[in-house]
Formats: C-alpha cells, sequence, structure tokens
C-alpha cells in the first residue's frame, strides 16, 4: 500500500505495538502530526509542556511498562530540548526510541531555519541513530530502531525524518520483517565449575544486583540465588526494585547513601556476586579497597562492563536470567549460620534516623501506607531520592522509577506522568525537592490537561539540601547559592495549574492531604515543610570506603 | 604498560560512521595517534586501521566499546605477530643553494636505498614515494629531514592479517557465520 512517509511511521509504530507516545509538534513534524491526528483512535499522543518532559515521560512510561517509549519531536530546538531525556535513559539502559523531524534532505547543511544536526548531537548518548534521507528506507530503519533498542543491554535510539522523507510516498508492507541487526552475542558460562569451587570455599557470600537484574526479569532467580548460597543481598539504586524490601536477606541499596547493613555485608564479604550492576562510582567508592577482601563474580550482559570497573575473579556474560538458570541447576544448597548472625547484628544497628516529628523518613512511610505493592513511585534527584532509597519499601520490580546514572534534576514530574500511563491511570506518587520540582514543573500542565492522580510530594527546605550536606561537611558550610530564598507558593502555583496543592507541617496535615488525595482523581500537590539541615545519612564519602562511613550527622 | 596496537574494523559504509568511531575514542579517553580508512571490495564497507597507545586495559574496553556500535560489522586487535603493516607516504624535499647538487645526489641514493620512488621533481623540490612498516618510513624520515623537508603526507598504518586464521572478511565465511563477539 502506498503511503507517504508519516503515515509510513505512524503504522509501523502502530506494528511495534506502540499504544502511546509523547511529544511536542512543531514546523519539521506536522506531517507526523496529521497522521497521527488521522490515526488517533490507534494510537494516543500525549502533549507535554515542554520536549524534555516528553523525553522523561517515554523514559518513565518505558521502566513502569517494560515496553518501549516512544518521544517525539520537531527539529532544532525541539530536538535539543530531548538530549538531557535521551542522556537519561542511555545512562541507566532504557530502552527509548526518540523521533525527531528535520528540515528538507536539499534544506540539510545550510544552517536552515530549526536545523540542528541531532545525529551528530546526540551520538555519544545513543545506543544507534538514523537520519532517514530516503522514503526506501523509513519502515526498515524504524524495525532497526526498536530491535536496538531492546538488544542487548538496552537503550535510546534516535531516528531522524527531514520533512521531505515525511511527504514523499512508498509502498508500506504490513509484513515486512527487516533483517536483524542484532549484534551477535556469545555467552560465556565456561567458567561454571571455577564458580562452584569458589561458592564451595565461600564462607560470607554477597549478592549484588543490578538493573540488569530488572531489564533480564530475573528477579525470581535472584531471590533463589540468595536462599541457595544463603547469602545477604545489597541492591544497586538500578535495582532497588529486583527483590522484595520484605525479604529478610535484602539489606538494601549499597553505596555513597546505601543501608548501613547493606554497605558493612559487602565490605566484609569474602564472595560478592555482582550482577546485572556496572559498578558505578557512587556504588563503589574507592576501588582499591571495595573488592580487597572478597572473590568477585561478575555477571552482565554487556561485556564490556566486564573489567571496566572492577576486575572480577569470575565472570560471565550474556542474560542475566539465562545464566542465573544455568547456575541454579548445579548449585547446591550453602549454609552459613555465622555470617547470617552477622548480617543480624549489622541490621540491627540502629543507624537511620528515627521517623519522629515531620521528618523525611516520617514522610515517606506515610506516604508508602497509603499506597500499595502496585503503586509507581517516581523521584526527582537529591537528598528525597536518597530517602526513598532508604524508606519506601518496594516490594514489585518496575515501580520504581528514578534517575540513576545521570543524576537529572527534574527527571520526576516527566517520569510520574509516563509512569502513572503504563501503570493503567492508577494513583502514581512523586517525590521531589523544591529544586528538583522548579526545573521542569511546567510538566504540571500536562499531568493537569491528561488528569492524571498523582500525588506530589514536595520535600521543600528552602534549599538545594543535597548541596547544602556537601557544603556542609566538605566546604566549611559555604552555602554558595543552595540557599533558595525564592517563597514560590507551591499550592498556589498547583491551583493556578488547575490542580490541587496543599501546605503540610505535621503529620496530621500530611495524613489529610494524602486522604484527600485518594478521593481525588487530578493532581494533588502536598508541599510539606522539612528542615534545610536534614541530612541522607549515613554516607560514605566519595572515593572513599566503608571504613570512612559517617552514621551521625 | 602502555604500548602501540592497532585495531582493525570494518564498518558499515554510512554517514558519520567516522564520526562514531572517533566519538567513541574521544569521549572513553582514548588516543588515536594514526586512523586510515579505505574502501574494500564491498561498496557497503569500509575498512579502518586505528593506531593507539595504551594498556591492557585499553586495549581490552577499546574492542569490547567498539563491538558495541551499531555500524561495526567486525572488530579486532591485530596482533603484532600476526600482522603486516605499511605505511604510505609522500615527502617533498627543498633542494637549496650552494649544495644543490650534492644534497639532491644523496637524496635521491637514500630513496634508492629504502625502495623509494622519485615522482615529481624541479628546480628546487623532489617528491619521493616511500611505503613500508613504520619503522623504516621513520627511519627514512629521520635521515632525510636536515635535507630540508617541504611537505609530508602519511596513510598511517593500514594492516593484514597473516595467514587464513586471521582474516577480518566483509563477508563471514560459511564455518563462522555469525561474527563472535571479541
Amino acid at each position: 500500500m502506498k503511503m507517504n512517509g508519516a503515515r509510513i511511521l505512524v503504522e509501523e509504530l502502530i506494528h511495534q505495538g506502540v499504544e502511546v507516545i509523547f511529544g511536542y509538534p512543531g514546523g519539521a513534524v506536522l506531517n507526523i502530526y496529521d497522521e497521527l491526528y488521522l490515526a488517533s483512535d490507534r494510537i494516543r499522543h500525549v502533549l507535554s509542556a515542554h520536549e524534555q518532559g516528553a523525553a522523561h515521560a517515554a523514559d518513565g512510561y518505558a521502566r513502569a511498562s517494560g515496553k518501549t517509549g516512544v518521544v517525539l519531536a520537531t527539529s532544532g530546538p525541539g530536538a535539543t530540548n530531548l538530549v538531557t531525556g535521551i542522556a537519561n535513559a542511555y545512562l541507566d539502559s532504557v530502552p527509548m526510541v526518540a523521533i525527531t523531524g528535520n528540515v528538507a534532505v536539499s534544506s540539510l547543511g545550510k544552517d536552515s531555519f530549526q536545523e540542528v544536526d541531532i545525529v551528530g548531537i546526540t551520538q555519544p548518548i545513543v545506543k544507534h541513530n538514523f537520519m532517514v534521507r530516503d522514503i526506501k528506507d523509513l519502515q526498515q530503519t524504524i524495525q532497526e530502531a526498536f530491535e536496538i533498542a531492546n538488544d542487548g543491554r538496552k537503550g535510546p535510539v534516535l531516528i531522524d525524518i527531514p520533512k521531505n522523507v515525511q511527504a514523499a510516498e512508498w509502498e508500506y508492507d504490513p509484513d515486512m520483517k527487516a533483517p536483524s541487526v542484532k549484534k551477535a552475542r556469545k555467552t560465556s558460562i565456561s567458567s561454571l565449575d571455577e564458580l562452584l569451587e569458589m561458592v564451595k570455599k565461600a564462607k560470607r557470600p554477597f549478592i549484588y544486583a543490578g538493573g540488569g537484574v530488572i531489564a533480564s526479569g530475573a528477579e525470581k532467580e535472584v531471590l533463589e540465588l540468595s536462599r541457595r548460597l544463603d547469602a545477604a543481598v545489597g541492591l544497586s539504586m538500578m535495582g532497588l526494585t529486583s527483590v522484595p524490601a520484605s525479604y529478610p536477606l535484602n539489606l538494601g541499596m549499597c553505596g555513597m547513601h546505601g543501608q548501613y547493613a547493606s554497605i558493612m555485608a559487602q565490605s566484609q564479604c569474602d564472595l560478592l556476586f555482582a550482577v546485572g550492576v556496572r559498578f558505578s562510582d557512587r556504588a563503589t567508592g574507592d576501588l582499591n579497597e571495595y573488592t580487597s577482601k572478597c572473590m568477585t563474580v561478575h555477571i552482565d550482559i554487556d561485556r564490556a562492563e566486564i573489567g571496566k570497573n572492577v576486575s572480577p575473579d569470575i565472570s560471565m556474560w550474556g542474560d542475566v536470567k539465562m545464566i542465573l538458570q544455568r547456575i541454579l541447576d548445579v548449585l547446591p544448597q550453602c549454609e552459613h549460620p555465622d555470617w547470617l548472625r552477622q548480617i543480624e547484628e549489622y541490621k540491627s544497628a540502629e543507624v537511620l534516623p528515627p521517623a519522629k516529628g515531620f521528618s523525611p523518613r516520617a514522610i515517606i512511610e506515610e506516604v508508602n501506607r497509603h499506597g500499595d505493592a502496585d503503586t509507581v513511585v517516581a523521584t526527582d534527584v537529591g537528598q528525597h531520592q536518597m530517602w526513598t532509597m532508604q524508606f519506601y519499601k518496594f516490594e514489585k520490580p518496575q515501580r520504581l522509577l528514578t534517575s540513576g546514572g545521570l543524576g537529572t534534576m527534574g527527571y520526576g514530574l516527566g517520569a510520574a506522568i509516563g509512569g502513572c500511563i503504563a501503570n493503567g491511570r492508577k494513583r502514581t506518587v512523586l517525590f521531589t525537592g523544591d529544586g528538583s520540582f522548579g526545573m521542569n514543573l511546567n510538566e504540571m500542565a500536562t499531568a493537569v490537561s491528561q488528569n492524571l492522580p498523582l500525588t506530589i510530594v514536595v520535600m521543600n527546605n528552602d534549599v538545594l539540601g543535597m548541596v547544602r550536606q556537601w557544603q556542609t561537611i566538605f566546604y566549611d558550610c559555604h552555602y554558595s547559592h543552595t540557599t533558595l530564598d525564592r517563597r514560590t507558593d507551591f499550592p498556589a502555583l498547583a491551583a493556578a495549574f488547575g490542580a490541587k496543592g496543599v501546605s503540610a507541617h505535621t503529620m496530621e496535615e500530611l495524613k489529610k492531604a494524602l486522604d484527600e488525595a485518594d478521593q481525588s482523581d487530578g493532581p494533588v500537590l502536598i508541599d510539606c515543610h522539612i528542615g534545610m539541615d536534614e541530612k541522607v545519612l549515613p554516607m560514605i564519602p566519595p572515593g572513599r570506603s566503608a571504613r570512612d562511613m559517617i552514621v551521625k550527622g | 604498560m602502555e604500548e602501540r596496537f592497532a585495531v582493525g574494523l570494518i564498518v558499515n559504509n554510512r554517514f558519520g560512521v567516522l564520526d562514531r568511531i572517533a566519538g567513541l575514542y574521544a569521549k572513553r579517553c582514548y588516543n588515536i595517534d594514526a586512523i586510515s580508512a579505505g574502501p574494500t571490495e564491498n561498496p557497503e564497507y569500509t575498512r579502518l586501521t586505528i593506531v593507539s597507545t595504551g594498556d591492557e586495559y585499553m586495549k581490552d574496553q577499546v574492542v569490547r566499546q567498539l563491538y558495541k556500535l551499531y555500524d561495526v560489522k567486525t572488530v579486532a586487535l591485530l596482533e603484532q605477530e600476526h600482522t603486516l603493516f605499511a605505511q604510505h607516504m609522500f615527502v617533498k624535499m627543498h633542494l637549496t643553494g650552494t649544495e644543490r647538487g650534492s644534497s639532491k645526489h644523496q637524496v635521491l641514493e637514500l630513496i634508492n636505498e629504502y625502495g623509494g620512488k622519485v615522482v615529481d621533481f624541479g628546480e628546487e623540490h623532489l617528491t619521493a614515494e616511500i611505503t613500508g612498516t613504520k619503522e623504516k618510513v621513520d627511519s627514512f624520515v629521520e635521515k632525510i629531514r636536515k635535507f630540508g623537508i617541504l611537505e609530508l603526507s602519511s596513510s598511517g598504518d593500514i594492516a593484514i592479517g597473516i595467514g587464513w586464521d586471521n582474516t577480518l572478511s566483509v563477508a563471514p565465511r560459511e564455518a563462522e557465520e555469525d561474527q563472535p563477539e571479541p
């Protein structure tokens, strides 16, 4: 069937199973928006306030659904506004297809109106990108983009489509199956015997699970591995939801702001079983110390991650779930009662601040009680994010949307919008700070026009809290440009956007606000006033080890 | 220990492919000492040889990271003992002053000694073409430097594996249809 390029794009998106795309129209994508208008009963478009918000929404949608997020933007500024969102997806290995329009092929390279080389700009932050110069290649390119976004370690792919290609006509073949562009990958589990020997000798095994576990759907296998090895489990931030918080051997997040028990167990283990992680500097601290006392096993789908930051004693690469299944097939039941006693001791150390008064912990635990295991929780970046990692009890994978690798302030609201849509428009929580929220709060407009049931908890301390914390500890309390003094009235702001907004200074006010939010079907903002000197503790200073952990403020 | 090493690549002959490869080197902080790119027997593919200096860690990382690029069909570390390397160089000499006659004679002798060819000459200049290993070409340049180099253009290393087993083919051979991950 002959059709124009814009229609080929829309048809192929539908064919790829895309139900929702996030985007913002403009001159170079008018043809595509015309086709979206005509196909509006078959594919939904969610209009954002800014392309960055649309990119974060596509990212949040992908994390919450496990599907590929799709974002659409016009050329020039539309395309450059996607950049942070694409980089965010790249650093956290989120499958995303970003589609941009561009000027006509004949105008390319002439600094035409709203022309940028978005393929060049995004090149270091995508798995791959395409400029479709010929309508003949369009359908195949879209298929390849979806395949690449999900091949091996997932990530973003960008397709740049010049305007004349959107208008040109070509044959659309609904049965077309483009030749696979998947990378040939060998699965290496040749060191299985060696691994079994190592396991036999180990007395203090520790599993460190990351986002790769969720990407591969290997949550059950990790749990079984923990039971079989009698090993405690620590998690990277990307892997935080891979093991239920209620599992007794789940010690929580490792790393700079990890849980005391998790940090201690990792530092004292004699076998570190790392699964689907990339050993980020925020997770390891001092690399020389990190694995100095243990043997290390590293399993990941990305061969380039093996040995990149940590040199393992045993490495296996390939699909994490498949490798864990092969290991579990032969792994004997181990018992380490002494080690588990030690773990219990670590767990019983009262290190975290109590949930007293209107503290961040009390706020998060109260919000946690109001939700259920299916509630999607998004965060922005900063102290509130770390408190969420410490105090929110996640029981299911894919329920946490947070910016890990890139640390993108302003990620949360867009992500919450995408996550809410992916989760059947059920009430979705966003924990944010007054700093992060200030970055992309324009997406309140999107939440209102989509009438999304978001509970937006602003941890408002009138400062850039995480930076302030570093200034307190490492910069002699020089609070350089972190005291905001903005006097923004968040509840009034929410009302101006057409949403509900309330202020909370006490737990009673918070409970009342959460009850009201439950009764509402739209976005509700709760402005929670907390102290500016609340800290995220424990903390391992950057580049240091468990030994240097700061426990008390 | 840092040493010179070369990577051989077969990549899609598409817009921006050099940008992707060079960009990967740049963003991962790997240096490029020399890069050469040229067509293969199949117009869909380009062959690259990239020479860098680095340690074992960098060698492993370069190859693994390059393999992740979707325009890269094949990538291999070219081991010195299994690879033939060669450079092609043009060098234009300035033949000067009263010694012109004698310097010309000496230059021609050197060119002959190195198996080179004179490809262009005039009253005051002479252009030679030299092919060979980096060591040979470098040593020629060192010897000729004193006569006055006007201009020099070198291809950087190109490389090919020695023997049947060390082959980077654009068409996967039947026995190994999938190029294995390095």
